[in-house]
């Protein structure tokens, strides 16, 4: 592992929002009956409020199992389970699961619910009142992207598989519960939507800050979304807990190495996020705009190209400077390609963007999908030439 | 035969209305009783084998043998006759409940509890309302079976058409005797395609849109 880098230290926001609680367990052990070995094996782990917290490890080692035992799916053996500073062990499990969030795989949507009353399950058990419940709904499906006007009333299979699990994010938000389980929520979904849907977890925890327990596969979503990243082998046995940058920078053990893999190096790619660069502020228009006076604001910002945004500030296309001129006013085509990341996209989800959309640059989303500025490819290759350099040197 | 029926319109017309209420009520109880046995076992694969047994064995007797059998407790009348029909609506009902309720995806009886809602909730929220297509298919099977099942009833003084039938083939060879049993017949098979209508129309408006196919 000569060839791993020093971790360049976190772009944590210092004043990140917190509003998830600490999760503690302690000797927590599941034995089914029949097996001579617990499937999970006196497990203890700190987990610190608003952290995202990945578990990765080989198959049935048991990271199903102990992320169902935090929310009482399956019962533990053994061991005391505590959210803040209550000990929930023992607690009458539907009242926990009420306050804990819950994203599975399939998505596990109701299928003869419409999205909204998908959405507002919990807050209609929890007595909320209709109002809110609806007000609830609009708010959490604008949230996780999509328009509520539109998906409020569709039914699940009207919807793609990325954005039946956008609603199921947004499900297990809708209570507003201080703690998220996510059991290989974006497994099943095509690589380029998983990117998309990473990205906005990520901009939907910087927003919110819970604390969050990610069951996933996948060590480079680990490395991209884990704020910490837990190692297990079989028992549940934890090998190494630790950051993302540390644990590619040391591996503790032989058996970690070989699980991150190789090509360490490129793996800087996934920890070195487009919000650490410097975006490039674009001319921008709002369709309808009058077209020449933004070719003219353009020309005077030495931009040859203006992000065109639609009446919520969301970009839509990026036409040439030749192509504007062409209208008399701004057009509100949608560019279908027109490629978009979301701040917390690494380099390497903004590269593999720009080579799906042969496109030499990536507009980038902030809040609420609006633009926060646009990355070039130039910029990134600087990025990784410096980056070189520091650990060369 | 026409113009029997036209005789014995108002006969008729109260025989047909006994006998579809009969039918009906026997049918909605029925499918309670099913419901709730179907909910107790398809949680147990146990249970529910011997749930399939129990209707796949309870169809195959006959409906006269079960009619003799309630006469010595409950005697001629009612009683035997609403037994004897519920047991029959009861069994395709609870065939297809257990099946129905074992197909629902596990994975959205997990987002259920995962979410908090206790067992009963996700069985009356989620699992039964998943299966209903499958249970009002079983309720159609029963309620064509059971409307031939309640002119056997009449055997027993049960109400409904069986009375046309049975008193006309009694007197097989007597006046009108053709008429009367064919007057029965055909009106227990116009009626039953009349309700399975009904069934066909309630499950158009009970599914709901996101499950039809
Ligand atoms: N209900 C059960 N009964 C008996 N054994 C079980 C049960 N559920 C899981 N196991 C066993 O417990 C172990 C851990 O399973 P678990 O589902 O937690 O693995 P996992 O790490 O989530 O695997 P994967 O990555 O494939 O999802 C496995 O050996 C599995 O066979
Ligand atoms: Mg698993």
């Amino acid at each position: 592992m000569s060839d791993t880098l020093p971790a360049p230290s976190t772009p944590a926001a210092p004043e990140r929002k917190v509003s998830g609680v600490p999760i503690r367990l302690e000797g927590v052990t599941k034995r089914y009956s029949g097996q001579d070995r617990p499937a999970v094996d006196s497990v203890s782990l700190d987990i610190a409020a608003g952290e995202t917290v990945m578990f990765v490890g080989p198959s049935g080692c048991g990271k199903t199992t102990l992320l169902k035992m935090i929310n009482r799916l399956i019962e533990p053996s053994d061991g005391r389970i505590h959210l803040g500073d209550e000990d929930v062990t023992s607690q009458d499990p539907d009242q926990l699961r009420r306050r804990i969030g819950y994203v599975i795989q399939a998505g596990g949507l109701f299928p003869h619910m419409t999205v909204g009353t998908n959405v507002g399950m919990v807050p209609r058990m929890l007595g909320w009142e209709k109002q809110r419940v609806t007000e609830r709904i609009d708010e959490l499906l604008d949230l996780v992207g999509l328009d509520p006007d539109v998906y409020r009333d569709r039914y699940p299979k009207e919807l793609s598989g990325g954005q039946q699990q956008r609603v199921g994010v947004a499900r297990a938000l809708a209570a507003d519960p201080p703690v998220l389980l996510m059991d290989e929520p974006f497994g099943a979904v095509d690589p380029i939507t998983r990117q998309r849907l990473q990205d906005e977890l990520i901009r939907i925890q910087l927003e919110l800050g819970k604390t969050i327990v990610f069951v996933t596969h996948d060590f480079d979503e680990a490395v991209k979304l884990g704020d910490k990243i837990v190692i297990f082998d079989v028992g549940a046995r934890i090998v190494q807990y630790d950051t993302p940058e540390a644990i590619l920078a040391e591996p503790a053990e032989e058996y970690v190495a070989d699980f991150v893999g190789a090509g360490a190096t490129l793996k800087q790619l996934t920890l070195t996020r487009v919000n650490s660069l410097e975006l490039r502020q674009v001319t921008t228009a709002s369709v309808g705009d009058d077209a020449a006076e933004a070719v003219a604001r353009a020309r005077a910002a030495g931009d040859d190209f203006v992000v065109v945004l639609d009446k919520r500030g969301r970009p839509i296309s990026w036409p040439t400077l030749a192509e504007v001129s062409r209208m008399s006013t701004v057009p509100p085509t949608v560019d279908e390609r027109l490629p978009v990341v979301g701040l917390g996209a690494t380099l390497n989800d903004a590269l593999d963007t720009m080579l799906a959309a042969s496109q030499g640059g990536v507009v980038v989303l902030g809040r609420r999908d609006g633009m926060a500025g646009v990355v070039s490819i130039e910029a990134i290759m600087e990025a990784i030439q410096r980056t070189r350099q520091e650990t060369a040197g | 035969m026409w113009d029997f029926v036209v005789d014995r319109r108002g006969q008729i017309a109260y025989q047909a209305f006994q006998h579809v209420s009969l039918v009906v009520q026997c049918v909605v109880l029925g499918t309670l009783i099913a419901l709730v046995l179907a909910a107790l076992v398809y949680r147990s694969a146990l249970a529910t084998s011997v749930a399939n047994a129990v209707s796949a064995v309870g169809l195959t007797i006959p409906a006269f043998a079960l009619l003799g059998f309630l006469l010595a407790p409950f005697g001629f009348g009612i009683t035997p006759a609403v037994i004897a029909v519920t047991f029959y609506a009861a069994l395709p009902v609870l065939r297809n409940a257990v099946v129905g309720l074992a197909g629902v995806d596990r994975a959205l009886i997990e987002s259920a509890r995962g979410m908090g809602m206790s067992r009963m909730a996700t069985l009356l929220r989620v699992e039964l309302p998943l299966a209903w297509p499958v249970i009002l298919a079983g309720v159609r099977v029963s309620t064509q079976m059971v409307m031939g099942i309640a002119a056997i009833a009449a055997y027993v003084l049960g109400p409904g058409l069986g009375g046309f039938i049975f008193t006309g083939l009694a007197r097989l060879g007597g006046a009108n005797s053709v008429n009367s049993a064919l007057t029965g017949t055909i009106a227990i098979v116009l009626l039953a395609l009349v309700l399975d209508l009904l069934l066909l129309l309630l499950g158009r408006l009970t599914t709901p849109r996101g499950i039809r196919v």
